[in-house]
């Protein structure tokens, strides 16, 4: 556990189901995350670790179970959905900047119009924010006109603007040229010692044993091995988690 | 040393050729090539003599004055044009404006109107009338000031209102607001000032011509487009009765010919109306060319939102955006974006259908050019009438192209 984490519990998800038609995603998932905890869910591809971090965010609806986030229980209500969309922030794989929209104005965008900030207030504080992500020159630029690692920043940026409460970040780093990974993690490795709640899934095994205060394995649906990363790489239980350690390693 | 080759600037070869070089390869590179390009060359030369020779000596150009102002405005009584000259100068007054407070491609837009406005202003024809009869010639007229400061006041007028508001707009981006609510009350505005009220009011079978077919073309681009967004957006709902009305309505309007849309508007539609009310010959045909228009707009509309990513609308939602602002401010954005080419194509398409309006009974320009032969004096002549219709029909036509293509450069689109 860091000097952050606390024991107020923020997302509580209680048995959660999920299918794509007749594949079951999601196979009952039952955790905790506390105020401050950063977790990192790792596994091979098409284990539900995507799916498991966006059912938290409501992007995929959960179809048995209960997710409750800040207090708050995720329904088909809109009302509550977009309440907790407000608090949850999330870094998508390809980014998913709004292309049409400079840098500041992708960042600006969710402060104005959902927040209701001023659009003077709402700047400088995205100005702040690309300044702490050390990009604040590129900021009346396009996003198509900055590299791949800078876009993940202003991402990053945009999601932070909200000041959620929890962060999500699905594969944020591979999308990447390798050169490029480490200026997005060294963001989030910062933005973890600031003590946000942090679920990161990810496949960068270093990032994970520094930072992660647990690490969730994922695999067929279901979590096969979750422990403090210490014990992950250097006792797996699990033959399956065993395997995958090996495998991501060698690289 | 060896470093430097690295940084040393390289050019691009040189892969420009002289017209010699391009005439070669692209024209004469073969002995067949040759024979075609000689043919053609004859076959052109034919066409074009045969032409030349009809509009220089055999044409009549004769029957254009006589009936330009019919051709412009049909049957509108000529002691009412002061209504069309306030309309004009509204207009002017408000791209004025805007010119001046968004500058870039709406400035050149003015520009280039101020352009065509001062060249129509200063050319010294006139249309000179020969007695009582219709035949009139276009002469020299010398006299020049009598032409601007009488003949031409609306327009002189309409022209320094345009330099003046362009003047008074710029930079005021406060005003951004204003002008576009006058924009849009521009519409109403225009059909009021035109009608006017009591004794003088022009009855609307009274408007034709080319000012009919600008404003049915205006009414129905521009309300096509809201009614369009609305309905793509409504097919791909994932409300079923939303998404069934929309697709039907879209499916049935596309399936059906815009000529029996306009008639069951003029011949159908007085008959489901209650006791005396009439709804009004134009109107009935904007209502129909927005209808027939609106179901296009929204299959173009719908192509565009097909073309955003589903990353968008998650990043957005992911942002706690509601479902209109994420369309109002993510999606349509780039959708519509995408997709301006075949929104203009679909504009200049609609522009030309409204000629269809003639066969309902209607005098715009191509209804006036039907009567205009149909008096036995020029009956002849139809190959000069149509000549004329054809050229407005194509100016209007390919100015609309090339703001478009301007538009698109601007948009950056496939850029950003």
């Amino acid at each position: 556990m860091n000097e952050n984490t606390t024991n107020d519990p923020i997302i509580i998800c209680e048995d959660v189901h999920k299918w794509f038609d007749d594949f079951h995603v999601l196979k009952g998932i039952t955790t905790t995350f506390k105020k401050g905890e950063r977790a990192v869910i790792c596994g091979p591809s098409g284990s539900g670790k995507s799916t498991f971090i966006r059912t938290i965010n409501r992007l995929e609806e959960h179809q048995r179970g209960t997710i409750i986030v800040d207090g708050i229980e995720l329904s088909n209500d809109l009302r509550n959905i977009n309440l907790i969309r407000q608090e949850v922030g999330m870094v998508f794989q390809q980014f998913n900047l709004f292309p049409h929209l400079t840098n500041i104005k992708n960042i600006t965008l969710g402060p104005i119009q959902v927040r209701k900030m001023s659009k003077k207030a709402a700047e400088e504080a995205a100005l702040a924010l690309l300044e702490r992500m050390d990009i604040a020159d590129q900021a009346y630029k396009y996003p198509a006109e900055i590299s791949g690692g800078q876009q993940q920043r202003v991402a990053i940026a945009r999601a932070l603007a909200m000041e959620p409460k929890i962060m999500l970040f699905d594969e944020p780093t591979s999308a990447l040229d390798p050169e490029m990974i480490s200026e997005v993690l060294d963001v989030m490795r910062e933005l973890a010692h600031s003590g946000m709640t942090m679920l990161v899934v990810t496949h960068e095994m270093g990032f994970a044993r520094e930072v992660a205060d647990r690490i969730m394995f994922f695999d067929e649906g279901v979590v096969i091995e979750e422990a403090a990363p210490a014990d992950f790489f250097d006792n797996p239980r699990h033959e399956r988690t065993k395997l995958f350690i090996s495998q991501t390693l060698q690289h | 040393m060896e470093d430097n080759t690295l940084t040393q600037e390289v050019k691009p070869p040189d892969t420009s050729k002289g017209p010699v070089r391009w005439l070669r390869d692209n024209l004469f590179s073969t002995w067949y090539n040759t024979i075609l390009t000689c043919l053609g060359l004859v076959l052109l030369f034919f066409f074009f003599r045969v032409f030349f020779i009809w509009v220089f000596t055999q044409a009549n150009w004769a029957v254009i004055p006589a009936y330009l102002r019919t051709l412009m405005i049909g049957p509108y009584p000529i002691e009412q044009v002061w209504r069309i000259g306030i309309v004009f100068c509204t207009l002017l007054t408000l791209l004025g404006l805007s010119a001046g407070i968004w500058r870039d491609r709406v400035l050149q837009i003015a520009i280039a109107i101020a352009g065509v406005g001062l060249f129509l202003l200063l050319i010294p024809l006139d249309v000179v009338k020969e007695g009582e009869d219709t035949s009139a010639t276009l002469e020299f007229n010398l006299n020049i000031f009598y032409l601007i400061f009488f003949k031409r006041k609306w327009l002189l007028g309409g022209l320094v209102l345009l330099a003046v508001t362009f003047l008074i707009g710029r930079d005021k981006n406060t005003f951004k607001r204003w002008i576009i609510i006058g924009w849009v009350l521009s519409f109403p505005w225009t059909m009021i000032i035109l009608h006017g009220f009591g004794k003088n009011a022009v009855s609307t079978t009274d408007w034709g011509g080319l000012l009919l077919t600008l404003i049915l073309a205006a009414v129905g681009i521009v309300a096509c487009f809201p009614l369009g967004v609305l309905l793509a957006l409504g097919r791909r709902s994932q409300l079923p009765a939303i998404k069934w009305v929309s697709t039907v309505y879209i499916e049935t309007i596309r399936g059906v010919p815009l000529i029996t849309i306009l008639f069951m508007g003029s011949i159908l539609l007085p008959i489901f109306m209650p006791g005396d009310f009439q709804l009004d010959k134009v109107i009935r045909a904007m209502v129909a060319l927005t209808l027939f228009s609106s179901s296009y707009m929204a299959e173009n509309i719908r192509g565009g939102l097909q073309a955003v990513p589903s990353g968008q609308v998650e990043a957005a939602q992911a942002v706690g955006l509601t479902y209109p602002k994420t369309m109002h401010f993510i999606v349509l954005p780039q959708a519509i974006r995408a997709v301006i080419p075949a929104i203009v194509g679909q504009s200049i398409a609609l522009f030309k259908d409204t000629s269809l309006v003639s066969v309902v009974g209607l005098l715009d320009l191509l209804g006036v050019g039907r009567t205009i032969l149909g008096s036995s004096k020029w009956s002849g002549n139809y190959a000069e009438v149509w000549f004329f219709i054809a050229i407005i029909y194509f100016v209007f036509s390919f100015s609309m192209s090339i703001v478009s293509q301007k538009i698109e450069a601007d948009l950056g689109v496939g850029k950003h």
